[in-house]
């Protein structure tokens, strides 16, 4: 589980996120949502230590992230899987080596071992095949799904992901949630979804955050969502032409 | 006030190099694929450039020697001091800033605009020492080499030009390379291809990973990569022949 409590931050004096808490828990889809430039990923990075916080404690699994030294915070990276919006992979390996990135660099397995786990994560993600071609020569699903067997490769505790399906196709988009739900069962992660598709909102959402210019407005399950009785998540659920013709009915 | 906090940050970063490395194992592979990609891939533009400098060298100097009474070997003289001291390390750094340097900071801007780097921290990597000191580490070990290759084409390039159009002889130019040579300006020539290269890596790397925004801003930290390090280059270069040659 991972406990959030008064996270704060601002920009050159903006701010971004003020006293933001929750909590995410394990073997769930925990989503923050909410429209363009509330803070979602702010949050996710400070989450993860990219962006430092200006206030606010984060707790993984009850070890204090944020007064952490270097040696924890490390440590508790290294259970860390991160999926970027982009895929983040690296251009000048192939698709193998990035997803074997992290075994050479945070374990000690054998050669044989670690080939065995990135192909289990490359079939896992339905990948099989795509080992040894270049990040350049996939398509942006395909990248979304290497990112996928990457950050699961070190069977990772606590799974994050920055907007997944950002720039795929419904169809695809559906494929990566999916995958992504399925993996947090699976493998009983912590698993955190920043998204603002409500496709994904209603398929994954075990429990879901709302923000809106950088507060929390609403918490809740997929279930609740649509009778939130706040203004501005309605606007925001309903301005889906598909979800707003299911509310006339 | 801006250009202190710059240089105060890039302090901080060369700190951050050498704390929380990885085992030497990792830093191993990278630099050889660095050397290679250093070396290798600059070797024909170092061979070019220095093999016509050193012919240019020569036609020139023999154009300013008019005198009947100064004798011809003073030509190779002239062409191997200017080689050795100067045309060799800095001119060579020059060029260095402007294909590796311009490489390590559009390389390192791009990973950092595409999250690359984030994904490495994410991961509990010292994202600096990881990407950045195996091209520091690779820089330091391949330019002294790349320098002493340019010092030996730039002489060759002389020699060639010198007998094919009759300004000097072989025998005066191998005479004039030879004569009253100081091994000291050798020394000098490597002390300054190790300060250029750590220079050059060093700012061109500290420009790249800093990058914010997208590929306008890549492209903006490149060309500030070859401008610093041509600056620090020539600064550094007045420096050295101050404390090593005054």
């Amino acid at each position: 589980m991972i406990k959030i409590k008064d996270v704060s931050k601002s920009f050159d004096g903006k701010m971004v996120l003020e006293a933001i808490s929750g909590e995410f828990e394990k073997g769930k889809c925990n989503l923050i949502i909410g429209s363009s430039g509330t803070g979602k990923s702010v949050l996710l990075k400070c989450i993860v230590g990219l962006i430092p916080t200006d206030e606010g404690k984060i707790f993984y699994d009850m070890r204090n992230f944020s007064d952490a030294d270097h040696e924890m915070k490390a440590e508790i990276r290294r259970e860390i899987g991160m999926l970027f919006q982009g895929g983040a992979l690296f251009d000048s390996k192939t698709v193998e080596k990035n997803v074997m990135f992290p075994l050479d660099i945070l374990t000690k397995m054998k050669p044989d071992e670690k080939l065995d786990r990135v192909q289990f994560c490359l079939k896992r993600v339905g990948l099989e095949n795509a080992g040894k071609k270049m990040p350049s020569e996939i398509s942006g699903g395909m990248k979304k799904r290497v990112g996928i067997a990457r950050a699961i490769v070190n069977n990772p505790a606590y799974l994050f992901c920055d907007e997944p399906n950002s720039g795929l196709d419904p169809q695809t988009s559906i494929l990566i949630d999916e995958l992504i739900q399925e993996l947090t069962y699976e493998f009983n992660t912590t698993t955190i979804v920043v998204t603002h598709d409500m496709n994904s909102v209603m398929g994954m959402g075990d429990n879901i955050m709302y923000l809106y210019k950088g507060h929390k407005l609403w918490e809740g399950g997929k279930e609740d969502i649509t009778h939130s009785g706040v203004k501005e998540l309605d606007d925001f659920v309903f301005a889906n032409k598909v979800m707003s013709s299911l509310r006339g009915k | 006030m801006q250009f202190f906090y710059q240089v105060g940050r890039y302090f901080i970063f060369l700190r951050s190099l050498f704390i929380n490395r990885e085992s030497f194992k990792t830093y191993y592979h990278l630099v050889l694929e660095e050397c290679i990609s250093i070396g290798i891939g600059s070797l024909f533009l170092v061979v070019l450039v220095s093999t016509f400098i050193g012919a240019v060298s020569t036609v020139q100097t023999a154009y300013n020697l008019v005198s009947p009474l100064i004798p011809r070997y003073v030509i190779a003289q002239v062409v191997r001091e200017m080689t050795v001291l100067e045309l060799a390390p800095t001119i060579m750094a020059i060029i260095y800033a402007g294909k590796v340097g311009s490489s390590m900071a559009g390389g390192l801007g791009t990973m950092r605009i595409t999250e690359q780097i984030d994904a490495v921290e994410v991961m509990g990597i010292n994202s600096i020492s990881y990407l950045v000191l195996p091209k520091i580490i690779a820089s330091m070990l391949m330019y002294p080499m790349l320098v002493v290759i340019a010092g030996f084409c730039s002489l060759f390039g002389g020699y060639l030009i010198g007998a094919a159009t009759g300004i000097i002889t072989p025998p005066e130019y191998i005479f004039g390379i030879r004569f009253v040579f100081n091994e000291f300006t050798i020394t000098f020539a490597l002390i300054k291809s190790l300060a250029f290269a750590f220079l050059i890596s060093s700012i061109s790397s500290f420009k790249g990973f800093y990058t914010q925004g997208g590929a306008l801003e890549v492209g903006i930290a490149t060309t500030g990569a070859v401008t610093n390090s041509v600056i620090a280059v020539l600064i550094a270069d007045y420096l050295l022949a101050q404390l090593l040659l005054a």
